[in-house]
């Protein structure tokens, strides 16, 4: 395993720990207001200090892991669960009118300024973890039918997949059956990619206000509220930014190190 | 070549007719009354149907979708219910914030980006490439508006070289370059990442293609081929690239103008949102678009030029 792999691997699942182990344990309760304790710097009892509230950043960062992973996850989840099976169609009618309209939409689709829409869609149906959600997902689904289609489209063409068609199957049953699993490598790859992308889409969302809500915790709205006191207490500001840095890092090196390790062709070659 | 731009161009129409309809339909569907709205809570209800009529918003939908279409085909992108004054105007004036700080974070992540990859290519898997690499990760990772917290910390704040937000106006250039210093870099740093990176990947693509070894066969040095041949192949994507970030810098500094304050488009859309002021974000939104397609549009157009084997494909 090459060391950015690892590296990678190693940071991605710290988050994803630190986010599950939210669920049961934290230092601190966060929805307890200590403001005696406010703003104070990094120390043995509270290792990332204390904000405006006194409540323990350590504490929060592990809340706001939960809250990004989850809204990235979940647009995913989103992204994969309508744009695989389009981007398999597509491909399976290949030059039909849907395939046309699917890729045309697409293009159209990558047109649009996502964040000018997602602010928008966040706005207009009130800020909020759910509609983050879907404004991060709608923007994954050109993303996943198109690698969907590139990777089944180089497969139609091999002698096992006509073999099939020979056999009988219908195109749907192949698509299903001999096209998901091997184009499973590329998907898992994007998903990777689109898992970072969402995690700083929500920062910048709930950063703007348009994220998950008070009491929910969320580092884009850690970094909103530390920017007002960045003077006072520089440590407010700088934990939650680390925090998506490192997350964000972990999963872009994760990406990489499994498409090149997933495929030879492309080893040591980046995009 | 003729037929091509042809089958081009009303591909780019029916996007556009489209885009425009997909817009409109996103803004129906919007809950909240500009109306009340502009009007205010206390407003009382025969107001705001007068105010109702007199926007156009009681007209039967396809009538105002047509209506919309036709104003900004003629160049006129209908009123601010919030500023009251033509979108237009409002879109101009905000164009002159927008336009230079995009084009100032363009070229500063291009007069980074472009020695790095370049550097980076010609070091393939050694110390420098994993060390550009690396920092690209970083650069990446980094979300653009912490990254503008941080540089008002160091350099607004501990160092006051520059102000921490604002923006004085044009009529002292200098003072507003200033201004628009520190967004400019917070944007540029990430754009700089993605950059290197594919400019590294195309390079290290021409740099195996044959004409680099009957180059290097006639006796071409490895810089020599290098910096001839391999970079000017390899500059197409990184123009694709370059084409889609500029676009993307205009509408992308919303955030970035919103750590600052400075009153761009990005900010503009961003208050229009909130205010409920949708004729603005309709129309800006359609601006965005048609300028993300037509530089598609122009970019495919100078390949094809350049390149013959593109016309078959595209």
């Amino acid at each position: 395993m090459k060391p950015s792999l690892a590296l990678g691997a190693v940071l991605s699942a710290a988050a994803l720990a630190a986010a599950v182990l939210s669920l049961i344990w934290m230092p601190y309760d966060i929805t307890q207001l200590a403001i005696a304790q406010k703003l104070q710097p990094p120390s043995l009892a509270h290792w990332a200090g204390t904000d405006h509230f006194g409540r323990d950043i350590a504490s929060m960062l592990m809340a706001g892991a939960r809250t990004s992973l989850a809204v990235a996850l979940v647009a995913v989840g989103i992204g994969v669960g309508v744009g695989v099976p389009l981007g398999l169609s597509a491909a399976a009618l290949r030059g039909s009118w849907l395939d046309e309209v699917m890729m045309r939409g697409n293009d159209l689709i990558f047109a649009f300024p996502s964040l000018v829409i997602a602010i928008l869609i966040t706005a207009v149906f009130g800020p909020s973890a759910t509609n983050a959600i879907i404004a991060i997902g709608i923007f994954n689904i050109p993303v996943f039918a198109r690698v969907a289609r590139a990777g089944a489209l180089s497969l139609w063409t091999l002698d096992y997949i006509r073999a099939a068609q020979v056999a009988g199957k219908g195109r749907a049953r192949i698509s299903a059956e001999h096209i998901l699993p091997n184009i499973a490598n590329l998907l898992i790859v994007q998903g990777t990619i689109q898992f970072s992308l969402g995690i700083l889409a929500e920062a910048g969302l709930s950063y703007v206000g348009l994220g998950a809500q008070p009491p929910t915790a969320s580092w884009g709205r850690m970094l909103a509220e530390a920017q007002t006191m960045v003077t006072l207490a520089p440590h407010v500001a700088l934990a939650p930014g680390l925090a998506i840095v490192v997350t964000v890092l972990g999963l872009n090196l994760l990406g990489d190190g499994l498409r090149d390790a997933l495929d030879p062709r492309l080893r040591g070659r980046v995009a | 070549m003729g037929r091509y731009i042809l089958r081009r161009l009303i591909t780019l129409a029916a996007s556009l007719l489209l885009a425009s309809l997909v817009i409109f339909a996103l803004i129906e569907v919007t809950p909240g009354d500009p109306a009340s709205f502009m009007l205010g809570l206390n407003a009382a209800p025969e107001t705001v149907a007068a105010l109702r009529d007199q926007l156009g918003l009681n007209d039967p939908l396809p009538l105002r979708y047509l209506h919309w279409v036709a104003g900004m085909v003629q160049g006129d992108f209908g009123l601010s219910y919030t500023y009251k004054v033509p979108v237009a105007d409002l879109v101009a004036d905000r164009l002159k914030i927008s336009l230079p700080l995009a084009l100032i974070a363009l070229a500063l992540s291009s007069a980074l980006a472009l020695p790095a990859g370049v550097w980076a290519a010609s070091r393939r898997g050694r110390a420098g490439d994993a060390l550009v690499m690396g920092a690209t990760q970083l650069g990446i990772a980094v979300p653009n508006f912490w990254f503008a917290m941080l540089l008002v910390l160091v350099f607004a704040i501990k160092w006051r070289l520059f102000p921490a937000g604002g923006f004085p106006g044009w009529s002292d250039p200098l003072a507003a370059l200033r201004a628009l210093t520190l967004p400019a870099i917070a944007l540029a740093l990430p754009q700089a990442a993605i950059l290197a990176r594919v400019l590294r990947s195309a390079l290290i693509e021409t740099l195996g293609q044959d004409y680099i070894r009957t180059a290097r066969a006639k006796g071409l040095s490895r810089r020599a081929a290098l910096t001839r041949h391999a970079l000017r192949n390899a500059l197409i994507p990184v123009l694709t690239i370059l084409g889609m970030q500029f676009s993307f810098l205009l509408a992308g500094a919303i955030i970035i103008e919103n750590v600052f304050y400075i009153p761009g488009l990005g900010r503009l859309i961003f208050q229009a949102i909130t205010q409920r002021d949708l004729i603005v974000v309709e129309s800006v939104v359609m601006i965005l678009v048609f300028a993300v397609i037509a530089v598609t549009f122009l970019t495919d157009l100078a390949y094809a030029l350049v390149d013959p084997r593109l016309r078959r494909h595209a």
